[in-house]
């Protein structure tokens, strides 16, 4: 595998959650099923089996009032470029029918749904439960199927799905951008569905190799340590698997930081 | 009815009674049927596995079995490469069993995954760097070459034998098998390792992953070990079985005691190997991922330390005890308790590094995944397994499987 972030024109998309103002509502998860044709389940009543591309998750500090505090974190799939510079995701990894794949150009972890025969290793081999298996026939209230998104292709049962940063988009814009004779993608062309349907402007999405991208400045990855944020209050999920996840977190509070990764006790963060 | 393709020289059940005993058996094997098509058509929903406990019962079933089947490659290994001559009165049971529990284990696999017509992709879009790309192809070329050492028994029935072509055929492949067995040792040496491989990769899941020598993490070369050590066990478990079953002795006692007494040593280097393998992962690699060793076994309903324990010491150290030492492996009731302690050693070992890898939360904000199998992962778990019995009884029956039956038993 290449060196990741090293291609040509080699942008590495990422995404900044900031904590503080997520409010739980749950909005990211709303447009992401609609933008990318995620399917019901007859019965959705079983969040073991169903799909969430992107999930909120409610943390607590565990403290009885009036010390409790929560924290609702937004979790779609972390992109990984996985251990050491190699772009090696735990998931991509693992695949024995290359169906999920690496992009140098991009730093997206990609899912090619026709080719996936449904084996699971790769939902093995993820941490963060971002991959999600068609167990059922997709389901679309009446009517709905009238509204999916033509730019997305639906799946079907017996693959593994997952989150893809809204990659459709990235090609609409490239193509828009190459029709009007330019070679970059500008950050407002290509945000994904979660970015811009959050009401409390929580989530940034843009390009962590572009020093002008508000997601750059906000979390500054250091790239001599495996994509670090240098901003004190931002973290990553579970950083010390060497993941090496593209999506950040950012919290003023310290529990929430701790609760990032399995620190042990007397580590700060 | 059948007597002229039962071997010379033996005796068996009349036919009725044969059909009898397998009536249960194929009632339960057609169970298997039923869920089967049921999965092949419903699709997945029919198990009770989930997002999180992706890989359960049929994979662990499929891990296991293939362990089991380890008799077949090791003991071909000890008669052919090794040359222990002795243990050519128990190789051809070896290989039948090998053959049964690596047919099942592609069943199982052609339902696991979720587009079973798809299967072929993995040897098409192979990907180089995954450990399921290297099972599927040592997997797949080491059933071919089991098929190739199962045919020549096939051939030595009494009526085949006779058509001068097939006789021949039986005798030159005999004569080559020394290719074949060493063949299949190397394979299975591989594809029992990248088994362990699976979950030692995982280095999202710090219960599985474990470090080890450039690509390949410890966890590849204990699989291989213990299928070794646990492999012969369970062959002469089956030998035992069909002793009973049928009430005659076919193997003497001489080739069991040798078998059995290197995979005493196999297992008790196996489990010391294991043991320094668990301490340096509950030493150091679990801490460096942030979990105390503790973590593992605490806070569910199932996973506790119990498990440990019984796959170490009684799944472990107590069946390599007996069986390496000459006086407790002379006394019946030792022997099979051994034999039985290491199945469920190797058993035990294939369900946690599978298993419990997935049930382990590790988002700190997770809880602990459990799962219990739905009735259709029951009856499909089964289904192979009735078809080895039914195989292993139409085996033994029509194929001069065990050489030494005539010598044992003789007819007056
Ligand atoms: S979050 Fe999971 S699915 Fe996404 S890239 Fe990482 S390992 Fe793969
Ligand atoms: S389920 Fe699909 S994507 Fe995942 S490892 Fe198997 S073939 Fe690859």
């Amino acid at each position: 595998m290449k060196e990741e972030g090293k291609g040509k024109n080699a942008n590495k998309f990422g995404m900044a959650i900031d904590l503080d103002k997520c409010t739980g509502c749950g909005s990211c998860m709303v447009a992401c099923m609609a933008e990318n044709n995620v399917p019901f389940k007859a019965d959705e009543s079983n969040k073991l089996d169903s799909i969430t591309w992107m999930r909120v998750y409610k943390l607590t500090n565990g403290k009885p009032f009036p010390n409790a505090d929560i924290c609702y974190l937004p979790r779609p799939c972390m992109h990984c470029g996985g251990k050491g510079d190699h772009g090696h995701s735990p998931c991509v990894s693992v695949c024995p029918a290359t169906a999920t794949d690496y992009s140098m150009e991009t730093g997206i972890v990609s899912q090619i749904y026709t080719r996936c025969f449904g084996c699971r290793y790769c939902m093995a081999a993820c941490p963060y439960h971002a991959r999600y298996f068609n167990w059922w026939d997709p389901v679309w209230p009446a009517g709905m199927e009238k509204y999916l998104s033509p730019n997305v292709s639906a799946r079907m049962r017996g693959v593994v799905e997952k989150c893809s940063f809204c990659f459709h988009r990235y090609q609409l814009a490239k193509d828009r951008s190459f029709v009007e004779g330019r070679r970059e993608v500008k950050e407002d062309e290509y945000q994904t569905a979660c970015t811009q349907a959050c009401p409390a402007g929580a989530i940034t999405f843009g390009d962590l190799n572009n020093p002008d991208h508000r997601i750059h400045q906000l979390v500054k990855p250091d790239p001599r340590h495996g994509g670090r944020p240098q901003n004190p209050t931002a973290f990553r999920l579970l950083e010390r698997l060497q993941t090496n996840p593209k999506v950040y977190y950012i919290s003023s509070k310290e529990w929430v930081r701790r609760a990032g990764d399995n620190s042990i006790k007397k580590e700060s963060t | 009815m059948d007597s002229t393709l039962i071997p010379k020289g033996v005796k068996r059940c009349p036919i009725g009674q044969f059909a009898m005993g397998l009536g249960p058996v194929s009632v339960i094997l057609l169970w298997g049927v039923f869920a089967m098509l049921l999965v092949w058509i419903k699709g997945l929903n029919q198990t009770n596995m989930n997002d999180n406990y992706g890989f359960a019962l049929w994979i662990w079933a499929d891990l296991a079995i293939i362990a089991l089947g380890g008799g077949a490659f090791f003991t071909g290994f000890l008669r052919y490469i090794i040359g222990k001559d002795e243990l050519k009165n128990i190789i051809n049971y070896a290989v039948l069993v090998g053959f049964v529990c690596y047919v099942s284990a592609q069943m199982i696999l052609g339902m696991d995954v979720g587009q079973p017509l798809r299967g072929w992709f993995i040897f098409w879009h192979a990907n180089v760097h995954s450990m399921l790309t290297e099972v599927a192809f040592c997997l797949t070329a080491y059933l071919g070459v089991l098929i190739i050492e199962y045919v020549p028994l096939i051939l030595e029935n009494r009526q085949i034998d006779k058509v001068p072509f097939f006789h021949n055929l039986g005798h030159n492949m005999h004569e080559i098998m020394v290719v074949f067995a060493a063949t299949g040792a190397f394979l299975s040496f591989f594809h029992q390792g990248s088994l362990g491989g699976v979950s030692g990769v995982l280095f999202g899941r710090p219960f599985g992953y474990r470090e080890g020598i450039f690509i390949w993490p410890w966890t590849f070369f204990l699989f291989t070990w213990s299928a070794a050590a646990g492999g012969p066990c369970f062959t002469i478990l089956v030998t035992k079985i069909t002793e009973a079953i049928t009430r005659k002795k076919l193997v003497k006692d001489n080739v069991i005691e040798l078998l059995a007494k290197i995979s005493g040593w196999m297992l008790a280097t196996y489990i010391i190997a294991k043991i320094i393998d668990t301490i340096y992962w509950a030493t150091v690699t679990a801490p460096s991922l942030g979990f105390s060793f503790k973590f593992f076994y605490s806070n569910n309903a199932f996973y506790g330390f119990w498990i440990l324990m019984l796959e170490i010491i009684l799944g472990g150290i107590i069946p390599a005890a007996i069986l390496i030492t000459d006086k407790w492996r002379k006394n019946p009731g030792l022997f099979i308790t051994a034999i039985v302690l290491a199945v469920i050693g190797v058993c035990v070992n294939r369900w946690v590094m599978v298993l419990q890898v997935l049930a382990v939360p590790v988002m700190p904000f997770d809880s602990w995944t459990m799962y219990i199998p739905s009735w259709q992962e029951v009856a499909t778990t089964l289904l192979p397994i009735m078809g080895g019995i039914i195989l292993i009884s139409l085996s033994y029956r029509y194929l001069p499987i065990f050489p030494q039956e005539k010598e044992l038993n003789p007819l007056d």
